[in-house]
């Protein structure tokens, strides 16, 4: 119960800092927030094992930190620094982790879960007990990469758990554009896969229905998905002002803030005080500025470092002289010489 | 060459091995040896993909490692790439080359830059049977390199050979990048070498091949295109007494320029030949990589010889005019040898 609330806390602290951190110009890219899901990502995740493999969104940064991701990661991400996990290659979530069991997606949407059925294959064939899970806004759902995905575990009947985040925007459209239904369930009962909707801002229930699913993934039951009910408070990005929102929405949803919910629990059930939550959020924060600070004191990576890794043998990544000026210019290429020894070889045509 | 497969010969540990054999062979020898190969697409299991290439593959490997998919090539390229991330060596089939369209976005974003964003590298093979010749029309036809050859983390190969087709499939599986393999179909059947039985042959990715050696003129080709190519080189050889040398690139990317550049600077003159369009075909490349490197060597200008810039047509009076023929090689190679 403590761990499920410190990790949600984290992400959104992380958040503030990150957000912070953006308005002082010290994040190179875009800022993408997840104020509001918090719950969704950590009790998704919860459920999980060792060995299991994980593929979030850019909003599930707080089931990152459940599988065991150093916050100190994200900030180097964001920040583009050399010791961030891509080497300052890629930004967001978009990292691959083995050991953590943490696949990265990548920007266009859907993709993930192609990828994520490749390993949950591979489970089976070798015959590991081990589970796949993956997320979607719904706005992601709808991409040809998201459908084809979704075949491809049914048919194969893959040990794989979809979340699927109904947070009722992608970007600047309503989720009632995107699809002709209400309950975003019916879109996966297409595919003949159990589905089980839930309050996605109650980190026990989704919690609860993750673990059924993986469990039911790990012993031969295939793949499950859950419609996480929740919303998306911020915009889709920190340049976005959500202008579209009506107000009022945004003021409800606030009203089931996943943290706040929690709290109550915590403190009715009596499993922390008012006070015990203030020193975890204190002791979130405490390690939250020592990591920004040892981040911003990090280098940015090599600027020669963007031609390595391209592929596993160096001597492919292509190092031709004449394609960059700097720092090996044209003048470093004698062409007189060049030109001159030439002629004897060749002195004919035209 | 007949299209009719004639009874198999064989002697002395040799067979005659068809290029689709070569190709079957390649895959059946590394699924033997290395049990992390697999397997999968549409059709490959139970009917033994639509060139018979898997035929048998399902009863002696079982369905965990020859598996029959939905039609979604986003899906299959997709499951390939976690199956490379999880240390398998998977080889996706497209039933035919046309059909990677839809996987597009799987191979250009997240195979391609895979390694270089996240340092996990895909080593997968993406294979299918490309090019034209056999009447099938715009969707069954076409030659798909230069989608992808400015895209910086794939290798591409195209044999021309029995033996290349075996040895660059069986380097491709083995290699940790994603390789996309071009399987001429034309060849499938008209092509044949004598190979050793069950001997493995392993062609590296990125290494060209002098399939004619010549003087006057150097011919840059690579798939159906390099009998083509030959052809002419002979006829210009018995007609013109001129002496083509035709290079068999064999490995689109990594590309042997170095090969290349060391003809064009021995005969002076350079022709590059392909099946695909010509706006923005690899040929263009080439002549770039020619042009910074050995300019000062030509006595001629470049000279492109490709299909025309439209879809394939399915009429054989409209695919015969729009493929390259052996007497368009001719006449571009006079010219250049005139010039």
């Amino acid at each position: 119960m403590l761990a499920l609330y410190r990790h949600m806390v984290l992400t959104r602290a992380l958040e503030d800092r990150l957000e912070s951190l953006f308005k002082q110009g010290h994040l190179v890219g875009g800022l993408y927030r997840c104020l509001g899901q918090e719950a969704t990502a950590v009790g998704s995740s919860y459920a999980l094992e060792d060995g299991d493999w994980l593929a979030p969104s850019i909003r599930d940064v707080g089931a990152l930190y459940v599988r065991g991701l150093p916050p100190i990661a994200m900030l180097r991400q964001y920040a583009a620094r050399e010791a961030s996990p891509c080497g300052g290659k890629d930004n967001t979530t978009h990292f691959t982790i083995p050991e953590l069991g943490l696949l990265g997606p990548i920007s266009p949407l859907g993709t993930q879960l192609c990828v994520l059925n490749g390993m949950a294959l591979t489970f089976k064939q070798r015959g590991e007990p081990r589970v796949c899970m993956t997320y979607q806004g719904e706005g992601a759902s709808r991409t040809g990469a998201s459908h084809e995905g979704f075949v491809m575990a049914a048919a194969l009947d893959l040990p794989i758990v979809i979340l699927l985040e109904h947070n009722r925007w992608s970007f600047g459209t309503r989720s009632d554009r995107a699809a002709a239904v209400e309950d975003w369930s019916h879109t996966a009962e297409a595919y003949g896969l159990p589905v089980r909707s839930v309050d996605g801002n109650d980190v026990l229930e989704v919690y609860e229905a993750a673990r059924e699913a993986v469990d039911r993934a790990r012993t031969g039951g295939g793949p499950g998905v859950i419609v996480a009910e929740t919303y998306r408070m911020l915009g889709h990005a920190q340049h976005d002002p959500q202008k579209y929102v009506a107000p009022e929405e945004l003021e409800e949803w606030r009203t089931r803030d996943p943290i706040r919910r929690f709290e109550r629990v915590l403190v009715d059930e009596g499993w922390l005080s008012e006070s015990g939550c203030e020193e975890i959020r204190t002791s979130v924060d405490a390690e939250l500025a020592e990591a920004v600070d040892q981040v911003l004191a990090e280098p940015h990576p090599e600027p020669q470092t963007a031609r390595t890794r391209v592929f596993a043998d160096p001597e492919e990544d292509p190092e031709v002289p004449w394609t960059r000026v700097s720092p090996i210019g044209y003048a470093d290429l004698n062409l007189t010489e060049s030109r001159g020894s030439q002629a004897g070889l060749h002195g004919g045509g035209r | 060459m007949s299209e009719d497969p004639p009874a198999t010969i064989t002697y002395d540990g040799l067979r005659e091995t068809t290029y689709l054999e070569a190709i079957r062979d390649a895959m059946r020898e590394e699924m033997l040896r290395d049990d992390t190969v697999f397997i999968l697409g549409e059709d490959v299991g139970a009917y033994g993909g639509a060139f018979k290439i898997t035929e048998g593959f399902l009863a002696e490997f079982g369905p965990e490692r020859v598996i029959d998919t939905p039609i979604s090539e986003a899906a299959i390229v997709g499951a390939a790439i976690g199956a490379a991330h999880m240390g398998m060596r998977p080889i996706a089939e497209m039933q035919f080359i046309d059909f990677i369209a839809p996987a597009f976005d799987m191979i250009v974003n997240f195979a391609a830059k895979s390694r270089y964003r996240t340092g996990i590298g895909a080593g997968i093979v993406i294979r299918g049977p490309c090019g034209g010749g056999s009447r099938s029309g715009p969707f069954h036809s076409q030659n798909v390199e230069s989608f992808f050859a400015n895209v910086p983390g794939l290798k591409m190969v195209a044999p021309a050979t029995a033996s290349d087709a075996k040895g660059l499939l069986t380097a491709a599986i083995r290699d940790p990048d994603p390789v996309l393999y071009f399987e001429h179909k034309f060849l499938y059947r008209r092509v044949k070498e004598m190979l050793p039985v069950g001997e493995e042959i392993v062609v590296p990715l990125g290494a060209a091949r002098t399939h004619r050696p010549g003087t006057d003129l150097t011919i840059v080709t690579y798939g159906a295109m390099v009998w083509k190519s030959a052809e002419a080189a002979d006829l210009v050889s018995l007609e013109d007494g001129r002496e083509i040398e035709v290079i068999d690139l064999r490995s689109i990317r990594p590309l042997d320029i170095d090969t290349i550049v060391e003809s064009v600077r021995r005969t002076g003159r350079l022709l590059i030949v392909h099946e695909a369009p010509k706006f923005g075909g690899f040929a263009g490349e080439i002549t770039a990589q020619v042009c910074e490197q050995a300019f000062e060597w030509l006595d001629a200008p470049i000279r492109r010889v490709t299909a025309i810039d439209t879809p394939v047509p399915y009429a054989p009076t409209l695919e015969d005019y729009y493929l390259p023929q052996t007497e368009d090689i001719v006449a571009a190679a006079r010219w250049l040898l005139a010039y």
